[in-house]
């Protein structure tokens, strides 16, 4: 993969619409770093679990999402490699390209055949893999309501089941945070990916007495991010994914200013072909707005005010979701606080939106259960004898 | 001397209650003699037993691991003072002697088990995990919160605490229906509860019938998690409510039999089945 990463991430780029940076810089090697990373675990699973010896589980289902098309193939396939199982794969129906292209890793790497397979589609193909009576477990990375569905669907089959799904991550900013290194984790935050990301730092929480500064300088940012063609290396945000997607980002924008959100977008010219949308920060935001409540998944960032570091973790804790959340302060003993308090499987304090094969990810709540990645992870693919 | 019965009791919330509806059941011994009348608990206890649950929660997660470990194994001691009277209660169902002493025992040591845990799962479950770029990384491991059971009918005593203790040693709290056929191991263990140091709400025990409080036990928004010993029908029911709040949930069949007695089923792994995982990152620098 290493070898190919050019050619991928072109062709993440092409298919998906993702800045070429992210797919050159990040998706493409991060993926490879989660094959080395499990393939490192395989001959050495009795240290996982002391006491017991894992085994595997057999073959396992996987769906997985548009928004890291070859990243979340690698979080899944690469655990369920190291621990013995076999794979079929679902790749999004927007997004197969690199699937597709990844086969042909596999046959030169010698995989024998039958171990990994792909099948494109729908959510006509996912159910058929759900719903495979042979399939002993399965992981599905995506929409919290089709994870819902699934979990309905395996009910009485004894299947097993992960689910990583989606976010409203809280990003809390305190008053004695580094403002310039929060406002670019805050830009990072939301704006990685144009957003598609299901633990984005998508409501920003500000102390109250730095609110109006903070403001301040995220419009001033926003004004140099540029949006456009996702091919130029220089471009911050590419495209949104679908014409769908688009239009559910719109839908929750305009509910944004109708609950009577203040809406900013900077003056950007936007390409006139393709589907774009530009960085949008709504303030004067309340929890009861849809825009703080629902996950949008595109560039749209909602900031809400605190005053004390309790409302800041009642504020962060309220919602369906508990994926991520970041914290932003220069205490250390108040950073361990509010990470013991969120209710988050991820917590990055005084940065945002980082990820290593090493660190397990996955969520609390209705974000979903399981983890991918570390030692963790391996332990979801896997049963105890 | 006349004989006093007993009104046998739910332990809720630190307290004794019964059935909101007064409904009760009757309950025999081996022989087919009255012996009680049993709380049959309704959808509203279950509910307010959640809230009992809920208020005890952050105060018993936020024991430290060793006071939690000293309370589990105060537990112990309050149960093996009682040890005739739960063998006696066991007895109710049937069975010998011998089997409910042993079963007794088993439970006694399976507290003491757990009561060494405490302070010791987090070291196993949790890392420091070495990610390539200049940050601190760690995983540690934290309660989920309320978590409902539903105990297997065989084996009253060891069926229950089995599922409890696992998740109660991490500060988890918990709503437990008994076994229905034997309910009253369930009281008596209530009774002795009250004697421990546990606080009170951090275990809530009902009685009644699985038919009616299993589908609210799958749809309550506030359990994050599910532990039931249940047959299919069950547990689909359990895992289609499930999915409204993508609850976590440890489903173990009653069509293959389960050794309750077996030291597999006890120990870190049950611990694991009701923690999330939490991975915090802060960066390296001045």
């Amino acid at each position: 993969m290493q070898d190919r990463a050019r050619e991928f991430a072109v062709a993440e780029t092409l298919d998906g619409g993702k800045p070429i940076k992210e797919s050159r810089d990040f998706d493409v090697p991060m993926a490879a770093a989660h094959f080395f990373y499990h393939a490192g675990w395989a001959d050495k699973l009795g240290y996982i679990t002391p006491g017991r010896t894992l085994a595997p589980l057999g073959v396992v289902g996987q769906i997985i999402p548009w928004n890291f098309p070859l990243l979340m193939l690698a979080w899944k396939i690469a655990p369920a490699l190291a621990t013995g199982n076999t794979v079929v794969l679902k790749p999004a129906e927007t997004t197969s390209i690199t699937a597709l292209k990844f086969a042909s890793i596999l046959q030169d790497a010698g995989l024998p055949p039958g171990v990994v397979n792909f099948v494109t589609g729908a959510g006509e193909t996912g159910s058929a893999v759900v719903n495979h009576p042979l399939a002993a477990k399965i992981a599905f990375t995506g929409s919290t309501h089709v994870g819902k569905a699934i979990q309905r669907a395996l009910a009485g089959t004894g299947k097993r089941l992960t689910l990583e799904l989606g976010g409203k991550a809280a990003n809390i900013v305190f008053e004695d945070a580094p403002l310039d290194q929060a406002v670019e984790g805050i830009v990072n935050g939301i704006f990685f990916n144009q957003g598609h990301v299901c633990c984005a730092g998508s409501r920003l929480l500000v102390q109250e007495s730095i609110a109006d500064k903070i403001l301040a300088k995220l419009k001033v940012r926003l004004k140099s991010l540029r949006t456009g063609d996702p091919l130029d290396k220089n471009t911050d945000i590419g495209a949104i994914n679908s014409q769908a997607q688009l239009d559910r980002i719109t839908e929750l924008v305009t509910s944004g200013i109708h609950e009577g959100a203040e809406i900013y977008q900077p003056n950007c010219t936007l390409p006139e072909k393709g589907f774009y949308f530009p960085p949008t920060l709504f303030s004067n935001v309340s929890q009861s707005h849809r825009v703080a409540r629902e996950e949008i998944f595109g560039p749209v960032l909602s900031i809400l005010t605190f005053r004390t570091p309790e409302e800041a973790v009642e504020k962060a804790n309220n919602t369906h979701y508990g994926l991520s959340a970041g914290v932003w302060t220069d205490k250390g003993s108040r950073i361990l606080k509010m990470s013991t308090e969120l209710k988050a499987g991820v917590v990055w304090a005084n940065t945002f939106n980082k990820f290593d094969p090493a660190s397990p990810f996955g969520g609390y709540k209705e974000s979903g259960f399981g983890r991918e990645g570390g030692k963790q992870g391996l332990l979801d693919y896997a049963q105890l004898i | 001397m006349l004989k006093i019965t007993k009104t046998p009791k739910c332990y809720v919330g630190g307290g004794f209650i019964r059935s909101e509806s007064g409904r009760v059941a009757p309950l025999s011994d081996a022989s087919g003699t009255f012996f009680a009348n049993i709380p049959l608990c309704s959808r509203k206890d279950l509910r307010n037993a959640v809230e009992a649950a809920a208020k005890a929660g952050p105060g018993w997660a936020a024991r430290n691991a060793y006071n939690r470990g000293q309370i589990l194994y105060r537990l112990a001691e309050m149960l093996e003072a009682r040890a005739a009277e739960m063998a006696d209660a066991i007895l109710l169902g049937g069975g010998d002697r011998a089997q409910a002493d042993r079963e007794v025992r088993a439970t006694v040591e399976r507290v003491v088990h757990y009561a060494g845990w405490t302070d010791k799962y987090q070291a196993l479950l949790g890392s420091v995990n070495p990610v390539s770029s200049p940050h601190f990384n760690f995983t540690v491991t934290e309660p989920m919160g309320i978590i409902g059971m539903v105990a297997p009918d065989e084996v009253p005593l060891l069926g229950l605490l089995s599922l409890v203790l696992p998740a109660i040693t991490s500060g988890n709290t918990v709503v437990a229906l008994a076994s229905t056929t034997q309910p009253y191991p369930s009281i008596l263990l209530g009774e002795i509860l009250a004697t421990s140091d546990l606080p009170g709400g951090v275990v809530n025990l009902l009685t009644g019938q699985r038919g009616e409080l299993i589908p609210t036990f799958a749809t309550h928004a506030h359990l994050r998690g599910l532990a039931a010993v249940a047959d299919l029908e069950e547990r689909k029911i359990l895992q289609i409510g499930a999915a409204d709040s993508v609850k976590r949930l440890k489903l173990i069949s009653t069509e293959t039999p389960t050794d309750w007695f077996s030291e597999k089923l006890q120990g870190l792994y049950e611990i694991r089945d009701h923690l999330e995982a939490k991975t915090t990152w802060h960066p390296i620098g001045a």
